[in-house]
């Protein structure tokens, strides 16, 4: 959809992701919680915007604190972010891993009804509190529940590893390892020039490799993916601040300095029926489609994407399905190197959700940070160039096994 | 009797005990996996936990409930399959939560001894005391119904020698575990003069699925793993008593203490593996093994002297490190054990000149948690030996000394036909003792 007046995002923020990996990572010992995480997203936006007398909304983004962390009501917490946001309108939203995208597609929405100039969209996820095996059951509601019985044990590795195993079987094994491994040591490369990521500390010299020799093994984890092609379990926050062209005005930033929403589609399939063509991203292709159409542009024409690499095989299939390779030619394409951070088209600028982390329900919101960090030139050590004539970048969050998904084209203002 | 015939009824005695209780672990999870396979539905399985000690066993059960939660979580996968026909366990905690009863529900904690009388297979984990595991197992095989075969996890009585004198004929078996039994990779198994080809080819079975690594060794006192600990912990008391003429006592011991994890790459002092296992265990051992040893007196007054003293290491049930001859803090060592005055003296007060007397480490140095894990751990041994081998100072000198001595012994366990080969002994101190390196090796030229 082509907003019918002009929707801005300023004032990124992100948390550390944390989790295995990181240096400070302590499992044992007791970690910051869901309302450090909200209260550090939220307070960074609004050390940006000039404080909260400016926002007029609030929205946040999560998917599990219901059972993560016995915490349902989120709105309540807006308010904990600053006091100036009491007695607002707060709400929050869930569609799984795309709950972030869906709060900023919420956020748009207000400004675009105009009943927020300033909206402040919050995501986040703590997921630590848990082990992974049991972390698997409560991630599996991101699935259809009358599913979760014939699932794997780690339930949405499970259901990735069974589109990687119809990928291997149609297009061949080798070369799809290639470009998963590939796809990871790219994630890693990139996570290392952003001090926010979770692999940030990490240290091999040689991802590639590690992760081509590191054999998928069914017996104690799935058959067709490895630990590597896997995002890892995170909690982090992030924000951004949603604005009309009068809350720009407001919190005197120039357009510049913002990034604008061109297009924003959010499409959802029915998460009762299985994907038709497991080796096809049927609502990512349909919703990146739209929001590239509409705007009368090609994939080809992005200068970046942050796209939902939950596994590396949900990456390699996304970049089929916005056709910028065709099927079955998207592992050679990320191969290729046209992916990486010197390549045609740099993808996951920060290292995505396997190398900068998936804390599940901020990722959404995360994508768009890095978009405007990239767009308007803050992205630090993970700066990309940006060609004049190819100024957009892209965001793709997807909820379940491609069923809640959020697209959003960006370009500077 | 099939395999799981014979494991449907079995007694483990000492299972409130350091071994007896992760005997009873990972018996316990055998059998609840045999009984969860379809030909086994109808099939009970029973596993007595039978000790003295009611204290003991009150806290047993929930030992076991968190040992079983960590096994389920690893495993999974299979049981999601092995449950798959049970449609109201769906996520994972609720088909982790249903084994640990499966297998909680097998065992039965008793202080009743009569319960072995029904067993087919025993278990014994007593203490290490010829006399009473002669009485006791003798004990049951009179009054048993079902002729069972023993498995003993003693750690040095010959076991010829408890076949005989309990009158077993042949029915028992050396199964000895290594501590603790749940984590420790090794077992070594000790055939009787008698023990049947049956039984034998039994716990061959039953260490497999169990993915143990079998070593066997010969019927000889103290077998592999204690042959050569003792004898290594024996040398490092009499390098003490050497060193302590020119050092003091503590300060002497300090140093070898540091000398045979540092210098040698191991993963604790000998002292401090001697607290692990308990000085009086150690004691123990080598009073039981002594007589059966031509040539040698496997014994110290110091060791009796600590025990005297009522200084004696070992473990808290909560797994926690008793004050020894190191006294603990959080895990590490903090302080020695002063003998002669009866009170421990802080390692800070004297570590930097005792350490300055042994000299610097050799420069390509890497603590036993860098070297035993890595990749390349053969190249750095190599690397650290040849520096130690080109070093003149204290430190060096007595590291070069202990590692003769290692190899000695290693040696002599092979002549002595103790063990099979190098591969034996080597194998039994780099999965028993989470050496970096065998005994029997070519770092020292
Ligand atoms: N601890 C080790 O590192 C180790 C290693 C290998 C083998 N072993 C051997 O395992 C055996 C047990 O050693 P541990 O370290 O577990 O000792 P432990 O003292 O921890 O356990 C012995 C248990 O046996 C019980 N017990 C004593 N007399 C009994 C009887 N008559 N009937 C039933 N239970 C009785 C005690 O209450 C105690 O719970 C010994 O033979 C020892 O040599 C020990």
């Amino acid at each position: 959809m082509i907003p019918h007046k002009k929707v801005y995002m300023y004032g990124g923020y992100n948390t550390i992701s944390m989790g295995t990996g990181r240096k400070e990572f302590n499992p044992k010992a007791v970690r910051s919680g869901v309302e450090d995480y909200i209260k550090e997203a939220g307070q960074g936006v609004l050390k940006q915007i000039g404080g909260a007398k400016n926002v007029d909304e609030g929205v946040i983004g999560n998917f599990m604190a219901a059972r993560f962390n016995n915490q349902a009501n989120l709105p309540g917490f807006l308010p904990m972010i600053d006091e100036g946001l009491s007695m607002k309108y707060g709400t929050s939203v869930e569609g799984a891993c795309g709950s972030g995208g869906l709060a900023l597609q919420s956020g748009i929405r207000n400004v675009l009804a105009g009943t927020s100039e300033i909206t402040l969209a919050v995501g986040f996820e703590v997921q630590n509190t848990y082990k992974a095996i049991y972390g698997a059951d409560i991630l599996a509601g991101a699935g259809w529940y009358q599913k979760r019985k014939t699932g794997h044990a780690y339930f949405f590795p499970g259901q990735f590893s069974d589109r990687a195993g119809a990928y291997f079987a149609k297009y061949g094994k080798e070369n799809a390892r290639k470009g998963m491994s590939r796809w990871y040591a790219n994630a890693i490369e990139n996570s290392r020039l952003d001090p926010t990521a979770q692999e940030y500390h990490n240290t091999n010299p040689d991802p590639y490799n590690t992760c081509l020799k590191m054999e998928p093994n069914g017996k104690a984890f799935v058959d067709n993916l490895n630990y590597l092609d896997c995002s890892k379990v995170s909690d982090g926050a992030s924000g951004i601040a949603i604005c009309s062209e009068e809350g720009l005005k407001r919190i005197g930033v120039a357009k510049s300095e913002a990034v604008e929403v061109l297009s924003f589609v959010h499409a959802v399939r029915d998460i009762t029926k299985d994907p038709k063509d497991l080796t096809e991203l049927e609502a990512i292709k349909f919703a990146t489609n739209k929001a590239l159409n509409e705007l009368g542009i090609t994939a080809k024409d992005l200068a970046t994407i942050e796209l939902h690499d939950c596994f590396s095989i949900a990456g390699i299939l996304t970049l089929e399905a916005l056709g910028l390779a065709e099927k079955g030619k998207g592992c050679d394409f990320v191969s290729e190197g046209n992916t990486a951070r010197t390549g045609f088209i740099p993808v996951n600028t920060t290292g995505g959700l396997i190398g900068w982390g998936h804390p599940t329900g901020g990722t959404g919101v995360h994508q768009s940070v890095t978009i405007w960090q990239q767009l308007t030139g803050r992205a630090g050590n993970a700066q990309i160039k940006i060609p004049s004539d190819r100024p957009y970048g892209m965001t793709v969050n997807m909820g379940g096994d491609d069923v809640t998904i959020s697209v959003i084209i960006f370009k500077r203002g | 009797m099939k395999y799981e015939d014979r494991l449907q009824n079995v007694t483990v005695l000492g299972a409130a005990g350091k071994m007896g209780s992760g005997i009873l672990l990972l018996t316990a999870v055998e059998m609840a996996d045999l009984s969860l396979q379809p030909q086994n539905k109808n099939k009970t399985f029973v596993l007595n936990a039978m000790d003295v000690s009611d204290e003991a066993l009150f806290g047993l059960m929930g030992y076991l409930r968190e040992q079983v939660r960590k096994i389920a979580e690893k495993k999974t996968v299979l049981l999601r399959q092995l449950y798959a026909d049970r449609e109201d366990l769906i996520e994972n905690f609720q088909i982790i939560d249903e084994y640990i009863f499966r297998v909680l529900n097998i065992v039965r904690p008793t202080t009743a001894v009569e319960v072995a009388y029904r067993s087919n297979i025993i278990f014994e984990a007593i203490k290490e005391d010829p006399a009473l595991k002669h009485k006791v197992l003798s004990g049951i095989k009179k009054n048993s119904e079902k002729n069972p075969w023993f498995f003993t996890n003693t750690s040095s009585i010959p076991i010829t020698e408890l076949d005989e004198a309990a009158e077993l004929g042949g029915n028992i078996i050396g199964f000895h575990f290594y501590n603790p039994p749940a984590v420790q990779k090794l077992v070594e198994v000790i055939r009787s003069k008698h023990t049947s080809d049956d039984l034998f080819d039994f716990a061959m079975t039953y260490a497999k699925n169990l993915r143990k690594i079998v070593v066997p060794s010969n019927d000889i006192a103290g077998f592999i793993g204690n042959g050569h600990f003792m004898r290594d912990a024996l040398y490092g008391i009499q390098q003490v008593e050497k060193l302590a003429t020119e050092f003091g006592y503590v300060k002497a011991l300090y140093a070898i203490n540091k000398i045979t994890q540092d210098y040698l790459v191991r993963p604790m002092g000998i002292f401090q593996l001697t607290d692990y296992v308990g000085i009086e265990v150690c004691q123990y051992i080598m009073a039981v093994m002594n007589p059966y040893l031509k040539d040698e007196n496997l014994h110290s007054s110091i060791l009796d002297k600590m025990v005297e003293q009522g200084v004696k290491g070992g473990q808290y049930s909560s797994g926690a490190q008793k004050d020894g001859f190191l006294k603990y803090e959080k895990g590490r060592p903090i302080a020695i054990w002063d003998i002669d005055n009866k009170k421990y003296i802080n390692i800070d007060s004297f570590a930097a000149e005792v350490d300055a007397k042994l000299g610097v480490l050799p420069a390509s140095y890497k603590p036993w948690k860098v070297v035993n894990f890595n990749r390349n751990k053969e190249a750095l041994l190599t690397a650290f030996f040849e520096d130690l081998n080109s070093m003149k100072t204290l430190g060096a000198t007595l590291a070069k000394d202990y590692n003769k001595r290692s190899n000695e012994i290693g040696l002599q366990l092979i002549s002595s036909n103790v063990a099979k080969d190098n591969e034996a002994v080597n194998t039994v101190m780099l999965t028993g003792f989470y050496h970096a390196y065998g005994p029997i090796n070519n770092y020292l030229k």
